[in-house]
């Protein structure tokens, strides 16, 4: 019996350590690539590395000098001005398509795929075809005058003061019928019963809307303005499809900042400096909304 | 919840939906055309391109755009059109999706039924891993590339979407698996199952739509990613949004608008596809992406 015992205990040892080894080369790789990897980016960016990695501390010289590039205060105004509208545009749109496709609509079941199939495309995808729509020579602006409208301009895109909108413009494409998505799930879960009742006081669609159903979709606004705002800061290939940056540096944003003083202009302490800074802005952001997620699920 | 009734209970007058109609059609437009009258412009000879109007339908139908795109096209230095960059992609994103889907099953399974002290701070230290900007690996990830050996190879790409990959598979069955009853992981532990058994034997036969979801996103992902094949392949090794990108914005000679537009649409076929086939799983995917749990 003893004996049995003993084999049995250890079984469950043996048990007990079996998804520690499973789950341990899984951590290995989040741990030195991902934590690993910014540690040593974050030391980088207080060294004076320029085409290799060097190791010789400088203190916080590449970010006094980083903040006093103008090319990196035009990414981050950028940022700042994409990032704006971005984030409301797609807001809006999706809520209002949202709302308008709740409304029992026949072939909802067309509209939202239609509505949602750009975000299963490449960012290279779409810039590839907005980068055609908008060039005046040939696109929207051409078709225009083809059909008579020949004062219409539309040239944005080689305009260096409203490149940044043509930015927008397709990123809004891309994503904010996702944001509908996100919206239309919110709402589907809210009991019809409040509103029912509500109804049956008398309270106008107006104050269904303003008083019940959207202080509901708190969850999903929150959601939405987390997974746009991340996806704004990381923005890179949609501005390499469409404008590669440019006119000039119209269009310039921290991650195409970030690229080129590494990789093209050699200034590689300069470019972790960026990358840190990029990694912060996300941070502020992310870790709140993971900390608050993971702690309610327990 | 009493009557779980998936339409709203919103009363509205004839006006106000014909105006409902009329928008929401204008947005199908909105969405449709870009792509649409990309499709339409890839079977015109160039000259309509360049001479005509975007709008109207090819006066000769053709496919050659097509054939140049797949096998013709310079990307590079070698005329070889789209079609070793898209084999390229496949076999990225075939070992990428599976080794990262099966990494996240394991986890997802270990951190909901094999729970431990401090697997709630893991797992999110590996959720916080899906959002950072990857600029912040950019540097050092080239460098071990470079010192194993992986640089500008498939395999090195397969490395990267794996490691940057198992943070969303592993949020995808740890959210699937916390409702799955634990009553039956031990009944089957006091029976003397053991890890991979039970792994096998009762969470593998019921993980068929989080496995879908989590195949589609990985794979959706990994072939639309941009940044890491720019960075880290070779001609060998490159994917097909990059090779993409190089054909469009190559600036030497005369612009074919038809091949690009065809290359694109070859670029996005596979994602595409997936979707039209898969999209319930798809939007699942998205979801639960963003909302957790």
């Amino acid at each position: 019996m003893a004996q049995a015992a003993g084999g049995a205990d250890f079984r469950t040892r043996l048990q007990h350590l079996i998804p520690k080894i499973v789950l341990a080369p899984s951590l290995a790789m989040v741990l030195v690539f991902v934590y690993g990897f910014i540690l040593f980016t974050i030391y980088l960016s207080f060294t004076d590395s320029r085409i290799l990695p060097s190791f010789n501390l400088v203190g916080f010289e590449n970010y006094v000098k980083l903040f006093k590039l103008s090319h990196w205060s035009i990414a981050i105004t950028n940022l700042g001005v994409f990032a704006f509208l971005y984030i409301s545009i797609c807001t809006v749109i999706g809520l209002f398509l949202a709302i308008f496709l709740d409304q029992k609509i026949r072939g909802e079941g067309m509209l939202r795929p239609i509505y949602l199939y750009p975000m299963a495309l490449s960012f290279i995808v779409t810039g590839t075809a907005w980068k055609w729509l908008l060039d005046p020579g040939i696109g929207i602006e051409h078709t225009m005058h083809l059909w008579g409208w020949e004062s219409f301009a539309f040239d944005w895109i080689k305009n260096r003061d409203y490149a940044i909108y043509t930015v927008v413009l397709a990123a809004v494409w891309q994503t904010s019928g996702f944001v509908m998505a996100m919206f239309l799930a919110g709402l589907r879960g809210i009991d019809n019963e409040i509103l029912k009742a509500a109804q049956m006081d008398g309270a106008s669609n107006w104050n269904l809307y303003r008083r019940i159903i959207l202080p509901q979709l708190r969850p999903a606004f929150l959601s939405a303005f987390v997974i746009l705002s991340h996806l704004a800061v990381k923005s890179y290939d949609l501005v390499i499809a469409l404008t590669g940056g440019g006119p000039g540096r119209a269009t310039e944003l921290p991650a195409t900042f970030m690229y080129s003083y590494t990789f093209s202009r050699n200034q590689m302490g300069i470019g972790a400096s960026s990358a840190v800074i990029m990694l912060m802005t996300i941070a502020a952001i992310m870790v709140p909304y993971l900390y608050a997620e993971l702690r309610e699920k327990k | 919840m009493a009557v779980a009734s998936t339409d709203t209970a919103i009363r509205t007058g004839n006006a106000t939906r014909v105006l409902l109609y009329l928008v929401l059609l204008l947005f199908a437009l909105f969405y449709l055309l870009p792509f649409g009258i990309m499709v339409l412009n890839s079977l015109k000879p160039l000259s309509e391109i360049t001479g005509g109007n975007m709008m109207a339908l090819p006066e000769v139908w053709t496919l050659d755009a097509w054939r140049n795109a797949w096998s013709q096209a310079q990307i590079g230095v070698e005329p070889t059109g789209l079609q070793p960059y898209f084999w390229n992609s496949i076999k990225m994103v075939v070992p990428a999706v599976a080794i990262s889907t099966v990494l996240g099953a394991l986890n997802g399974y270990i951190l909901t039924k094999w729970r431990f002290r401090g697997d709630t701070i893991l797992f999110g230290l590996m959720l916080f891993s899906c959002f950072i900007p990857f600029q912040i690996v950019l540097i050092p990830m080239a460098r071990i590339l470079g010192i194993t050996g992986l640089a500008g190879s498939t395999a090195g790409l397969v490395l990267v979407h794996v490691v940057y990959g198992i943070g969303f598979s592993t949020l995808y069955f740890r959210n699937y698996y916390a409702v799955f009853p634990t009553e039956l992981v031990r009944a089957a532990q006091i029976d003397g199952a053991g890890f991979f058994r039970i792994f096998w034997r009762i969470m593998l036969p019921s993980s068929g739509p989080i496995t879908v979801v989590c195949v589609i996103w990985q794979f959706t992902n990994i072939w639309n990613d941009f940044l890491f094949g720019a960075s880290f392949a070779d001609f060998d090794s490159q994917p097909m949004t990059v090779a993409l990108n190089n054909l469009v914005n190559s600036s030497t000679g005369v612009k074919e608008y038809n091949v690009h537009f065809a290359g694109a649409i070859y670029a996005a076929l596979p994602t595409l596809l997936v979707y039209i086939v898969a999209g319930r799983y798809f939007v699942r995917g998205l979801m639960s992406g963003s909302v957790k749990g």
